[in-house]
């Protein structure tokens, strides 16, 4: 089971049992839905901005452990970035997931975001990694629609 | 894994026996990430016994040609394979004559066909059609399709916590302005039978026509129309281990006058002229355009194989399977079975504690084991219950007790995993 070990690793297995910044946010400037049709997950997300910097972000809903996992990893690290990092960082983040599988992948400037590497072998999980950051750049575009992995 | 086939499961009769029928699916003997393959996504499409498959090489090997039109030994040859093939539909599903039996792509078109039927020629503003809250998504939207275009309303019949539509509950929705009712005679998501012989005899003591979804009934269960006394009934090849692309719908001859064309084109007219168009008789009226040739006959191959079979003794297989499956998963800490009523098909929806439905999947597939997650093209379904998605596990005829204890132990698994 190495490989399943590849795709589900002990952090987000614990990020997916207690996620980071899971909670409301009254004070939201901006809130954006995200949905994945295939698999029925739904997700929250809120955001605070200060200028262009992304003073507080949360997320609520359901999910399975990668979809979970990367919202709260996303939170952890985009908070106190200015929008041109987090941007910056969700290229990063994308071409680490739809890779090629079997080019190892270096997770260079990615921090702890870096535990997704295994899911380059796992196309169909690649959309349950995105949907967040999905719903990240809806909700920094104001965007109404309910952002889609479909 | 080695799945040792058994013939041993209760209720089952010993001239079943699963490891004949195993030896003819060709698919069912390679190993998926190292493991036997155990395929418990019989709902959703069946695999094929080695009948179909040479079936489909026979007709390009030996008949390929187009039909209805040709003089010429081949277009004859395929003209007969595919009007026999309607005959084996006609004749599995019980309907009286092959007028009543329309080629689709699959339930899908089948149903979409007679709701663009009503929607051009009986539904009103101010009608109601009847579908209830088991539906798959396609015997739901066809009809809120036609409902946009002629201001009818969709009226939905509640399910309970078991996921049984009971029939006070559909009775009482029945109305002076029903003009259809639309039911799945198997639920997908959950494997409900429904009591659609019930349901027809309500209908029709209101003169309400009646669809019946099919799909996932016709390979699990005897199947007689004219018996049910329904109007309508669709089914897919795919699910029924025959080939995708091509389904059947059942009308009766005074519905199927009644409903204008589907689609316009060739093979559906019998003259044109820029002024008039003259439709073809039935069922061709429906069939525009080149059909799916060699799905249609190797349905109608498909169909001899299940008959051949026998469904009565599918059905009871099935059946051991489920009970076997029902017990066996119940026993897990944890898991929750969703859809719970005493009748039902060979589908167990579950969920296993806190882990996503998807996560089961991915796990049980490292462990070479095939089931689907996710809302099973059943919303609503997901929604009555309060919950995004199930995994869920479907029988198939050629699987087997051991296959289910396979599923039970690998479900343990997923829980180590995630513990």
């Amino acid at each position: 089971m190495t490989d399943l070990r590849d795709l589900y690793q002990e952090v987000i297995l614990d990020h997916n049992k207690s996620p980071h910044n899971f909670r409301e946010m009254a004070d939201a400037s901006r809130i954006a839905l995200g949905h994945n049709p295939l698999c029925g997950d739904r997700l929250k997300l809120y955001v605070r901005l200060d200028g262009d910097r992304i003073a507080d972000v949360a997320f609520q809903g359901q999910g399975c452990a990668i979809s979970k996992a990367s919202a709260s990893l996303m939170t952890d690290a985009i908070k106190g970035k200015t929008l041109d990092e987090a941007e910056t960082l969700y290229a990063k983040f994308h071409d680490l997931l739809t890779g090629p599988p079997d080019e190892k992948a270096t997770g260079a400037g990615l921090g702890k975001l870096a535990v997704f590497s295994g899911v380059r072998e796992f196309p169909v999980r690649v959309k349950c990694a995105t949907l967040a950051w999905h719903t990240l750049e809806s909700a920094l575009k104001n965007d109404k629609e309910i952002a889609k992995t479909e | 894994m080695s799945v040792v086939p058994e013939t041993a499961l209760p209720g089952v009769s010993p001239a079943f026996d699963v490891a004949k029928i195993r030896e003819q699916f060709p698919i069912l003997r390679q190993t998926v990430h190292g493991k036997g393959l155990v395929y418990l996504d019989n709902a959703n499409t069946t695999q094929k016994p080695r009948a179909v498959i040479d079936a489909e090489r026979r007709y390009y090997e030996e008949t390929n040609a187009n039909i209805h039109r040709g003089t010429h030994f081949l277009s004859e040859k395929a003209t007969a394979e595919y009007e026999g093939a309607r005959a084996k539909v006609a004749r599995f599903l019980g309907a009286r004559s092959t007028r009543e039996i329309v080629f689709t792509r699959g339930t899908t078109e089948a149903i979409n066909l007679v709701a663009a039927g009503f929607a051009s020629a009986v539904l009103k503003a101010g009608d109601e059609v009847l579908i209830t809250g088991l539906e798959h998504h396609s015997n739901i939207v066809p009809w809120q399709l036609a409902c946009g275009r002629t201001g009818a309303r969709l009226v939905v019949v509640p399910i309970t916590d078991s996921g049984e539509v009971p029939v006070e509950e559909f009775g009482k929705r029945l109305s002076d302005r029903t003009r259809i009712a639309a039911v799945s005679h198997v639920s997908n998501a959950l494997g409900t039978v429904n009591p659609v012989e019930e349901f027809v005899r309500l209908a029709k003591a209101r003169n309400v026509p009646v669809l019946v979804d099919g799909a996932q009934a016709a390979p699990h269960l005897p199947i007689d129309v004219a018996a049910l006394g329904c109007d309508f009934y669709a089914v897919s090849a795919h699910k029924m281990y025959g080939p995708t692309g091509i389904g059947a719908l059942y009308g009766t001859e005074a519905w199927l006058e009644k409903l204008p064309p589907y689609q316009g084109g060739g093979d559906m007219i019998s003259s044109v002229t820029f002024e008039k168009t003259t439709y073809n008789e039935l069922p061709w009226k429906f069939e525009a355009g080149t059909a799916n040739i060699a799905g249609g006959i190797v349905f109608g191959v498909a169909t001899d194989w299940l008959r051949a079979v026998g469904l009565p003794p599918v059905a009871a297989h099935e059946h051991a399977l489920l009970v076997r499956a029902t017990e066996r998963l119940t026993a897990i800490e944890g898991l929750r079975i969703v859809g719970t009523a005493p009748r039902k098909a060979g589908v167990v929806s579950f969920l296993l504690g806190d882990v996503h439905p998807h996560d089961i999947g991915t796990v049980l597939d490292r462990e070479g084991i095939a089931i689907r997650t996710g809302q099973h093209c059943a919303q609503p379904v997901m929604d009555r219950y309060g919950i995004g998605a199930t995994a869920r596990a479907s029988f198939g005829v050629y699987n087997t007790g051991e296959e289910v204890d396979v599923l039970a132990a690998a479900l343990k698994k997923v829980q180590e995993v995630f513990a």
